[in-house]
């Protein structure tokens, strides 16, 4: 086992597999239904849901190393505790940073902190992965689920702004098309939460008719 | 040693608190100054912005355009112990109209004199607040501007950009009709009228209560202004008050 592990290269196909499985077939959010509950709440707006997916790469892989490079001395009973403090201490840090250095970004990000903190992906990822793999492989894992979190984000997003909103990252692209002199209207359910859920029932079903694998058989 | 016995785990999770708890408060306590700085200086700029001052050094600019910094109670210019800009308005609008203690900005811009006021109120899910500013006459507005903390994006939170607060200038705050402005759905042409958001009514219903609970204070104040500066070639407000 120990001689595996050096001998491995470091973007190895197996490693390159826990970068790229998320973005398709094990997608967080499409395939395993998790972190439902943010992907609803801010993509109703571009700008929030990117700075939103980028905070969650960042904590993920940090947590998801954090935990891996303890995963030896955390004792089997208290380690969901173990697994949320972590979470909670690395998003807290973020905030502060942030609020010292980037005040903008910390009041375009102040709502969401506490959904990242209660973002199942990330816990997901660490119970899941990160207690029983190597660093640099927990930190692979890490970045693939959250910038495939950040992905869903971002498309569910861009239809919800431009329809909702008829902006794309507050440009007002349909003002500029001259749609509303031909009569368009935006259409303001879009940005009520239930819509998120159906833009994103759309797109399980696209992938799911694109990936036969996916498909149960009864 | 056995990672799963009833001692490690106590070790474990005391340990754990300690250097959690530690490291959290060295981030809070070292970074502080840096975020009270962000904060004093984000409201410069929101009261300079409020008369059409944008600039890079807020520091610099609230010095040269504000000239003076005046604590109003019921309708009175009274001495304080706490600077006009070091009042908390969070702490004061909890306090009754008639004794609470509320921050007035006079500022001098191109020859004229204008008057920030900075104001808070609740939306639908949190604080909004908001500054107004008037011309010498103290009751035609030149421009307000208006933030909130979580207001829902595209609906709420819409009280925050240009499409609502331009409809603000040359409204006006008293007539003998209402204090404060109205905010409305659809037609909103009267003087103190706006129109409200689609969507977020709560937070404009909000932003409206937040204008009449906010203004009482300073109302005296401000009429003695009016009657000072009074404008014949104004007809409007003279219309209005006749």
């Amino acid at each position: 086992m120990e001689t595996n592990k050096t001998k491995e290269a470091l973007f190895s196909k197996k490693n390159r597999k826990l970068l790229s499985d998320p973005m398709n077939i094990n997608n967080p959010i499409t395939v395993q239904v998790l972190g439902i509950c943010s992907a609803l709440a801010i993509t109703v707006k571009l700008k929030p849901a990117v700075v939103m997916s980028l905070s969650v790469i960042v904590v993920m892989a940090l947590a998801n190393v954090i935990t891996s490079l303890m995963r030896n001395m955390i004792p089997n009973r208290i380690r969901i505790i173990v697994q949320l403090v972590v979470v909670a201490t690395l998003v807290i840090l973020v905030d502060q940073v942030l609020k010292a250095f980037v005040y903008d970004v910390s009041k375009q990000l102040s709502v969401f902190v506490g959904l990242i903190i209660t973002n199942c992906i990330i816990m997901g990822r660490i119970e899941a992965f990160s207690l029983g793999n190597t660093p640099w492989k927990s930190f692979l894992d890490g970045i693939g689920n959250g910038a495939s979190y950040g992905l869903i984000l971002i498309v569910v997003s861009f239809f919800r702004e431009l329809f909702g909103n008829g902006t794309l990252y507050d440009y007002p692209v349909m003002e500029k098309l001259g749609l509303y002199e031909l009569g368009y209207h935006n259409n303001g359910m879009m940005l009520l939460p239930p819509m998120a859920l159906i833009v994103v029932a759309v797109i399980i079903w696209w992938q799911r008719s694109k990936t036969p694998s996916l498909i149960e058989k009864d | 040693m056995n990672i799963n016995s009833n001692s490690y785990t106590y070790v474990f999770a005391i340990a754990m608190v300690i250097v959690v708890a530690s490291l959290l408060s060295i981030a809070a306590t070292s970074l502080k100054p840096f975020q009270e700085k962000n904060i004093e200086l984000e409201k410069k700029s929101d009261i300079l912005s409020s008369i059409g001052v944008i600039g890079e050094d807020p520091e610099l600019l609230f010095d040269e355009y504000i000239t003076e910094q005046l604590v109003i109670q019921n309708g009175l210019v009274v001495s304080s112990e706490v600077t006009a800009f070091d009042i908390d308005l969070e702490e004061a609008v909890k306090e009754s109209n008639s004794t609470r203690k509320v921050p007035l900005f006079k500022a001098q811009k191109n020859g004229d004199t204008f008057y920030v006021i900075p104001m808070r109120g609740t939306g639908l899910w949190g604080p909004i607040w908001g500054y107004v500013s008037l011309k010498g006459d103290g009751n035609t507005i030149l421009g307000a501007s208006f933030d909130h903390e979580k207001e829902t994006p595209g609906l709420g939170a819409e009280i925050s950009t240009p499409i609502f607060e331009d409809q603000f200038p040359d409204k006006i705050l008293f007539s003998s009709l209402r204090d404060g402005i109205e905010v409305r759905k659809g037609d909103a042409s009267g003087y103190q009228q706006v129109d409200g958001i689609s969507g977020g009514t709560i937070t404009s219903v909000g932003v409206q209560t937040m204008f009449e609970d906010c203004l009482i204070p300073y109302k005296n104040f401000l009429l003695n202004l009016s009657i000072e500066n009074d404008n014949p070639s104004d007809s409007t407000i003279s219309v209005l008050y006749h």
